[in-house]
């Protein structure tokens, strides 16, 4: 059987979710700056037009959006935590497999659903536009790097209305577009490995594709060969085969026996977070957020099932196990509902960053970090030697840090009662909460 | 508010949150303890069979938890029909907006609450107040319904 993969991806997510509540930003330049205002981490098309690149710092674009009107918004990641929650789970009602890759993207199974993909895809971005206001891309294809390639083409070229199937496309048809698009655009090619595939003369992602997979293996590693696989239509990661761990840490498992009760799953996401925490420290990143999930037994068709998950943002990107366990505890109590028999629970580190690219803010407070990285690197040693989960926690009691610099930032329109979006039964206009350059 | 969570944080900070004895089964154990209050003596409760959920307004009054959002009323141009300046509108993005329905309209980019009118001139968004006009909806204009209002909340209490 042909594989459907289907990557769903929403379009310029952070603009997007600003837009939903601001219409009147519709067609104007938007941009999204990173925490402490730093630089611009979400672009709208209109901004895209003005040369206004991807992680441009914001002082050096003043001047630019001050002539041409460009409005700028803090990062507003709980807006954007429950908008994205939104999203995820109405995808996963288009198919029992899901993979959530990140805030903005999801991969999703489709093969075997007997119905015309290109039109199912629609279905999807129709369903998510009306009812979460977001608009997204779907790239199908055999593989998921292809997935991700065909939703690269589907944002690109307006005469796919959104949606590219390669699937339904021809072999000579396919090769003809692959032989468009650089091969640095491949997932889990980056900029070292293109600057050597140059000089080997691989240029395109069609090149890619036709290198000789033992030269390929010879030169890199099995993890680029395998690249090399995909994009000929094998599909060699399966959903939830999580290859970029710069992106993602997860950390789930199976109980032994079912598990019905909350203090049993708390101890279970408790471990698991901490676990996360270890990896992350051992890679030097620090995290932005923390999605923790729960499921039935889905073979077990005659007993209730329920999977639910939800991601829950930290203050600010963070190592310590204790704010990341109580993040997860936070957000398991949310999704948490009695009469159901869990068979897995899992937390999966998002929003990963260098630990040395830490936001700095006004309200650090220098001490309290000092300590939390003693500790933390205290603890790692001694788990090292003595062995793994000697020292754990306790309990969930952890301090919270100040909010970071965010001067224009848009209301909690979702989360907060005094933060509602407000509609006018009169005509009088709501007052203006960004900034205008 | 923000303070007194700093305040709280760094004594949470300080105090000892790292227990010293080996993996989880006595920490388990010790939580379960403290987390199970149900203590086996006296007679069981008569109504232990009775235990229903709680009524849930949430569930009540959202149908669709992914295309549901609250807003805020500003106004009492639609008082006619029991909106409220300052009242809390449930709005649900993924219900069809009929002909008689309360509506998020979005119109010059700013949102309004307007009852939807098909008529055979076209939509008119109709406002509940004898000081408030119709808007007819030109071919033109920059509209757009962005939900439909499906409840509205309005406190009694001052």
């Amino acid at each position: 059987m042909q594989r459907a993969i289907a990557l769903v991806d929403c379009n310029n997510f952070y603009v997007s979710c600003e837009r939903l509540f601001q219409p009147k930003l519709e067609g104007k330049p938007v941009v999204v700056l990173s925490n402490n205002d730093g630089c611009v981490v979400s672009r709208s098309q209109e901004a895209k037009e003005l040369g206004i690149q991807m992680a441009a710092p914001w002082f050096q674009l003043k001047d630019i959006a001050r002539r041409h009107g460009i409005v700028a918004f803090s990062s507003n990641y709980t807006l954007y935590a429950d908008l994205s929650n939104r999203v995820m789970s109405l995808l996963s009602r288009f198919s029992p497999e899901q993979e959530v890759y990140s805030i903005d993207e999801s991969f999703l199974d489709l093969s075997g659903i007997p119905v015309c993909h290109r039109d199912y895809a629609q279905q999807i971005r129709e369903t998510i536009k009306r009812c979460v206001g977001i608009p997204v891309c779907v790239g199908i294809a055999p593989s998921k790097t292809l997935a991700k390639l065909a939703n690269h083409v589907a944002k690109k070229h307006p005469q796919h209305h959104s949606v590219c199937d390669f699937n339904g496309m021809t072999g000579a048809g396919l090769d003809s577009l692959l032989a468009g698009i650089g091969a640095g655009e491949v997932w889990g090619i980056g900029r070292r490995i293109t600057a050597r595939l140059q000089e080997m003369g691989i240029h395109t992602v069609l090149d890619l594709k036709r290198a000789p997979a033992k030269r390929i293996r010879a030169e890199f590693s099995v993890v680029v060969e395998r690249t090399v696989a995909e994009l000929n239509g094998e599909c060699c990661l399966e959903l939830e085969d999580v290859a970029s761990p710069r992106q993602q840490i997860i950390c789930s498992r199976s109980f032994g026996t079912l598990v019905s009760n909350l203090p049993d799953l708390e101890q279970a996401v408790i471990a698991y977070a901490s676990r996360a925490a270890e990896k992350l420290r051992s890679e030097h990143s620090i995290a932005g957020g923390i999605q923790v999930y729960i499921r039935t037994n889905p073979h077990k068709e005659r007993e209730p099932q329920y999977q639910p998950s939800i991601l829950v943002p930290l203050p600010a990107p963070d190592d310590d196990t204790r704010l990341l366990c109580r993040a997860a505890l936070d957000g398991l109590r949310q999704i948490y509902r009695t009469g159901y028999a869990y068979q897995k629970a899992g937390v999966m580190l998002t929003g990963i960053i260098p630990a040395s690219a830490r936001p700095r803010s006004l309200f650090d407070d220098p001490d309290a970090q000092q300590r939390s990285t003693a500790l933390m690197s205290t603890l790692d040693r001694i788990n090292r030697r003595m062995g793994s989960g000697t020292v754990q926690l306790l309990g969930a009691g952890i301090r919270t840090r100040w909010a970071i610099k965010r001067e224009n930032l848009s209301r909690q329109y979702t989360t907060e009662w005094e933060q509602l979006p407000t509609v006018a039964a009169n005509g009088k206009k709501a007052a203006p909460h960004n900034i205008q350059y | 508010m923000q303070q007194t969570r700093s305040g709280f944080g760094r004594r949470a900070a300080s105090s000892a949150l790292l227990s010293l004895t080996h993996p989880s089964k006595e920490l388990f154990q010790r939580q379960r303890a403290l987390l199970r209050n149900a203590v086996p003596a006296g007679f069981p409760s008569p109504a232990d069979d009775y235990v229903q959920q709680r009524l849930s307004l949430d569930e009540h009054l959202i149908q669709h938890k992914e295309s549901t959002f609250f807003m805020r009323v500003s106004g009492d141009s639609m008082r006619g029909l029991g909106i409220f300046d300052g009242d809390l509108l449930v709005v649900d993005r993924s219900v069809p907006a009929a002909h008689g329905c309360v509506v998020i309209a979005v119109v010059d980019g700013e949102f309004t609450v307007k009852q939807l009118m098909h008529t055979l001139q076209g939509k008119v968004l109709h406002a509940a107040h004898p000081d408030y006009s119709d808007i007819p909806v030109k071919p033109d204009q920059d509209f757009a319904i962005w939900g439909v209002v499906t409840w509205n909340v309005h406190k009694h209490t001052p």
